[in-house]
């Protein structure tokens, strides 16, 4: 989902820029409560990760593919702050190393991903985190459930922040070419056509999500942010 | 112990499987903004490469200001079926220039902490 230089005018861009290095800023200044010695190589390997699946576009339509982006993923196992820094770095190494996608829609492309896509996502995973830890505590029996929600729902939570975050992110680029875009499609048929089309890529998300996810919570649940005050309550 | 190094061993393995290998069974078909942006054209295989046809937003699009650059399209050089190798640099870089970043973020944090245990120990 990297969009190209020219597709928004040059005021827009610029606009875009100026959000998207206000807000990494911010993270960064942030993203110290998140990292320490334990969690910087698996930020970094998280990093790297998403770099790689990124490569690798799913057929969702005839002739029309999609790719993880990765938000999802990258806050809940590293926290939103780190996460949100994670994949600002992927997008900058895949402009300025691979020409994929435009140097001057960096802002653009990182407001959406890297912003929109961290911030829609980890937000629904807290939020369905909170209910499922809730119903835990509510329903089972005096100690069981100490350890938090169990894996699968974990990764059930995965999907939906994945598929969630991947439509608000393809919705920021709809916001950004309602703003300074060039006026060869009407705003409702781009928008349309974004929606479905994303719909689609975050299933595909959503899946990719939910089994990293897993997969890191099974083997070292310790690591995983989202699951920091399990941890905390959890018996080592 | 050994469980703890396998965790770091098999990500690392992971994700240099899914860029060296499993990137080259990726699709081709542009990703759905893509295909949003060149609703109305037709992209026709010219001398002089790809050329669009038609009415769409990508025909605003500018060729991307480092198309010449070596790693340009996940090509070595341009080279066909370079891709694996392409990801697995940009794999290397990630992971450097993150690791590198996070690390300094979580050092003036942990300057802040050791700053005050060296008070205090001076002060003993």
């Amino acid at each position: 989902m990297h969009m190209s230089d020219g597709i928004v005018n040059a005021q827009t861009s610029v606009l875009f820029g100026a959000i998207a290095l206000i807000a990494l800023v911010f993270c960064g200044w942030k993203a110290r409560t998140e990292l320490d010695e334990r969690t910087v190589p698996l930020a970094g390997l998280v990093a790297a990760f998403i770099f790689a699946v990124q490569m690798v576009n799913f057929p969702i339509l005839p002739g029309v593919s999609g790719h993880l982006l990765g938000g999802a993923l990258a806050a809940i196992l590293v926290g939103p702050y780190t996460g949100a820094l994670c994949i600002a770095i992927v997008l900058v190494v895949q402009s300025l190393l691979f020409a994929d996608g435009g140097v001057t829609a960096l802002g653009a492309n990182i407001v959406n991903m890297a912003i929109i896509g961290v911030g829609a996502g980890y937000g629904l995973a807290v939020a369905m985190y909170s209910v499922a830890r809730y119903s835990v505590a509510r329903y089972s029996a005096a100690g069981r459930g100490a350890g938090g929600p169990p894996v699968r729902i974990i990764g059930l939570i995965a999907f939906f922040a994945g598929l969630i975050g991947t439509v608000c992110a393809a919705m920021g680029f709809v916001l950004e070419y309602a703003i300074g875009g060039a006026a060869q499609a009407s705003i409702g048929t781009v928008a349309g056509y974004m929606f479905v089309t994303h719909v689609l890529i975050g299933v595909g998300e959503g899946v990719i999500t939910a089994v990293t996810v897993m997969a890191v919570a099974r083997a070292r649940p310790d690591l995983v942010y989202l699951l920091r005050h399990d941890r905390a309550r959890a018996p080592v | 112990m050994t469980r703890r190094w396998s965790f770091w061993v098999a990500f690392a393995a992971a994700i240099l499987l899914t860029a060296g290998v499993v990137s080259y069974f990726a699709s081709s078909s542009p990703d759905g903004l893509d295909s949003t942006t060149l609703r109305g054209c037709e992209v026709v295989e010219t001398a002089a490469g790809e050329q669009l046809t038609g009415d769409c937003i990508a025909q605003e699009a500018g060729e991307h200001h480092l198309a010449d650059s070596p790693l340009a399209g996940y090509e070595l050089g341009g080279r066909e079926g370079t891709g694996g190798l392409a990801g697995v640099i940009g794999v290397l870089v990630t992971v450097l220039v993150a690791g590198g970043g996070f690390w300094l973020i979580a050092r003036t944090r942990g300057r802040a902490s050791e700053d005050t245990t060296a008070a205090e120990s001076g002060s003993r």
